[in-house]
């Protein structure tokens, strides 16, 4: 019975380092036991992490493949295993099994493209794979754009990475927002559809928008009147999972499985489904 | 074909458990039937359907996934899956062993479940024909024939004996072991009591319910229909349709804790629970009007989407007797344009 194959069954992992992000974000370093990479994955797909008698979560890897050495997940506290897991030390073991679902394409549909990425808040995290990604094979990609807001400059997260890196990189634009006026904050302050739109990106771009549910839509529905279709815009999705392989039944939009068919959708392709989500 | 008369039926089901636990259908004192294992003293019961579905045998209603041990920071996995023991379910009516190839398509497909896998591979299935089928039965409607039941061996029982065809090679290796008590025959008799069933099925309630409404495709037509709040109305959300069909795989993962370790277990659950599909940040199927919409388009339209066509659904009737307000899939199927009569 061993030597079957069983995808429930994880793998160790070690949290190495905490990064404190925000005051409800954290960032945590994985790796095996013996310190090595617990599986290669591609930019966009998630993980299953558990602490036993906690729980089991999907969370999406924000560290880009590219990075041989250790995964990263940026997670918020907002329920049972993400609280246990903002309260964990270095040190502190956990399970880990994946990689799960369909990634960015980066290597075909977005190779050679302007690229336009806009996150919400925790939204961020599976961006910043993508984003990394394309930083790594800069000579793929066009142009790129970042637009990123959050409630306020304590919410940003990666924040250190897109200030002392990502903003140095050439023909890469960082566009930072931040919902309400604070003091030490001299960007822009607006909601991220609005400030989508008055930067008036040029529609020969693709673009990817992670975020709250609500914030997509409006988002979406902002590029709509810039002039961009849908298939020029990708998304990742997040419900609830518990096998991560198509199985358990409840993270269905219509007939497609976020955990297996997504969490990337292209927005035309999402627009074929029923609003369930 | 081989034949067995009535009479010794008690030694084919003793000789089965000779090689392989067998289990049968068997009174559960409350007027229903359960499969029980057999042993001396177990009475085989003949009845159209068992109350819970035999599902149950592939994916149990509660089962054991792994182990941790937990010292510190650190933690031990432990692998605690073993081969399943050879076992034979005796009595399985058509439409449930139709059900099995349907929970095949989800349990099997790549990466297969290897829970699931290897009570499937060391399980067989002996079938057995419906003479009497009742007015809750539309296993026709899903291109189900009660008379063919198949399975790794079909059976079929007449007022003096039952007759047995092996299907599958599993089929052909406990036909072997039985041999010396079973006597070669001729399809005679079967093939009357095939007849006189299909004049009992030309004549039943639900005979022209329709899946023409439904299938592949059909989400925009039906997602936003209005009928769904009035269905759905009076649904309690209790899930038992869901526990007693053959068809719903839907299952969740829990940890429990056992004072040692934890023990990472998988149990049935409902897409007709409020909490199925909570998140830290929301529900996406906030009402029961979504829930209950979920599992009807699931078994009418995802499902068949997704394997070719095939309903998850068979016809066995078990939700029509045992839902506490009466609603049911052939509702569903009859309000959203499903019968031919209307």
């Amino acid at each position: 019975m061993n030597n079957r194959a069983e995808t429930l069954i994880p793998v160790l992992g070690v949290i190495t380092d905490v990064r404190i992000d925000t005051p409800d974000v954290k960032t945590f370093r994985v790796v095996t036991p013996d310190g090595k990479k617990a599986f290669d994955h591609k930019p966009g797909q998630c993980a299953m992490l558990s602490i036993p008698g906690v729980g089991e979560a999907m969370f999406s890897i924000t560290s880009s493949p590219t990075n041989q050495e250790y995964m990263e997940f940026s997670i918020k506290k907002c329920g049972c295993v993400t609280d246990w897991l903002h309260q964990a030390e270095e040190g502190q073991q956990l399970t880990i099994r994946g990689p799960y679902g369909r990634p960015f394409p980066v290597d075909d549909e977005f190779a050679g493209k302007n690229l336009l990425f806009i996150a919400g808040g925790i939204g961020l995290a599976p961006l910043r794979s993508v984003i990394n990604y394309c930083r790594h094979y800069r000579d793929r990609y066009g142009e790129i754009d970042i637009v990123y807001g959050s409630r306020s400059m304590d919410d940003l997260v990666d924040y250190n990475e897109i200030i002392d890196e990502w903003t140095k990189d050439t023909g890469i634009r960082v566009h930072l927002t931040i919902d309400r006026e604070q003091e030490g904050w001299n960007g822009h302050v607006g909601f991220v559809p609005s400030y989508v739109k008055e930067l008036d990106f040029s529609t020969d771009k693709t673009a990817i928008i992670c975020g709250p549910p609500i914030m997509i839509k409006f988002t979406l529905d902002a590029m709509i009147e810039m002039g961009f279709a849908k298939e020029q815009v990708y998304t990742t999705m997040e419900l609830r999972m518990k096998c991560g392989v198509g199985k358990c039944g409840r993270c269905n939009i219509g007939s497609k499985y976020v955990c297996k068919d997504g969490p990337v959708f292209r927005c035309d392709e999402l627009s074929e489904l029923p609003d369930e989500y | 074909m081989r034949r067995i008369s009535l009479y010794s039926l008690d030694s084919l089901f003793g000789e089965i458990s000779k090689s392989m636990t067998l289990y049968i259908p068997a009174s559960d004192n409350a007027g229903g039937a359960v499969y029980t294992k057999y042993e001396d003293g177990v009475e085989y019961l003949n009845t159209l359907n068992t109350v819970k579905s035999p599902k149950n045998f592939f994916f149990p209603h509660t089962e054991d996934l792994m182990e941790f041990k937990l010292q510190g920071k650190n933690i031990d996995i432990l692998d605690i899956r073993q081969e399943s023991e050879d076992f034979a379910v005796f009595g399985v009516r058509g439409c449930d062993v139709k059900s099995f190839d349907i929970l095949d398509r989800v349990f099997l497909s790549d990466p297969v479940d290897s829970y699931y896998a290897t009570r499937r591979e060391h399980g067989v299935i002996i079938s057995l024909a419906c003479t009497k089928p009742s007015e809750t039965c539309f296993c026709t409607t899903f291109g189900i024939d009660p008379t063919e039941p198949m399975g790794d061996i079909s059976a079929w029982m007449t007022e003096s004996h039952l007759y047995l065809q092996p299907v599958t090679e599993k089929g052909k290796a406990l036909m072997s072991k039985i041999e010396h008590i079973t006597e070669a025959c001729d399809d005679s008799e079967v093939l009357a009591q095939k007849d006189k069933t299909k004049n009992i099925l030309s004549k039943l309630p639900l005979k022209d319910l329709s899946t023409d409404a439904f299938g592949s495709g059909k989400t925009k037509e039906l997602f936003d229909s209005p009928q769904w709040a009035e269905l759905s109305q009076s649904c309690l959300g209790c899930g038992t349709c869901t526990f007693v069909c053959p068809t719903c795989q839907c299952y969740d993962i829990k940890d429990f804790n056992t004072g040692s370790g934890v023990i990472r277990y998988r149990c049935w659950d409902s897409c007709m629970f409020s909490e199925f599909t909570k998140m830290a940040h929301g529900n996406p199927r906030l009402t029961q009007t979504e829930r209950f919409r979920q599992r009807f388009m699931h078994k009418l339209v995802y499902y068949p989407e997704n394997n070719d066509g095939l309903f998850s659904c068979v016809g066995c009737g078990r939700c029509l007797s045992k839902c506490p307000i009466s609603m049911n899939i052939v509702k569903v199927m009859k309000s959203l344009g499903g019968d031919k009569n209307e």
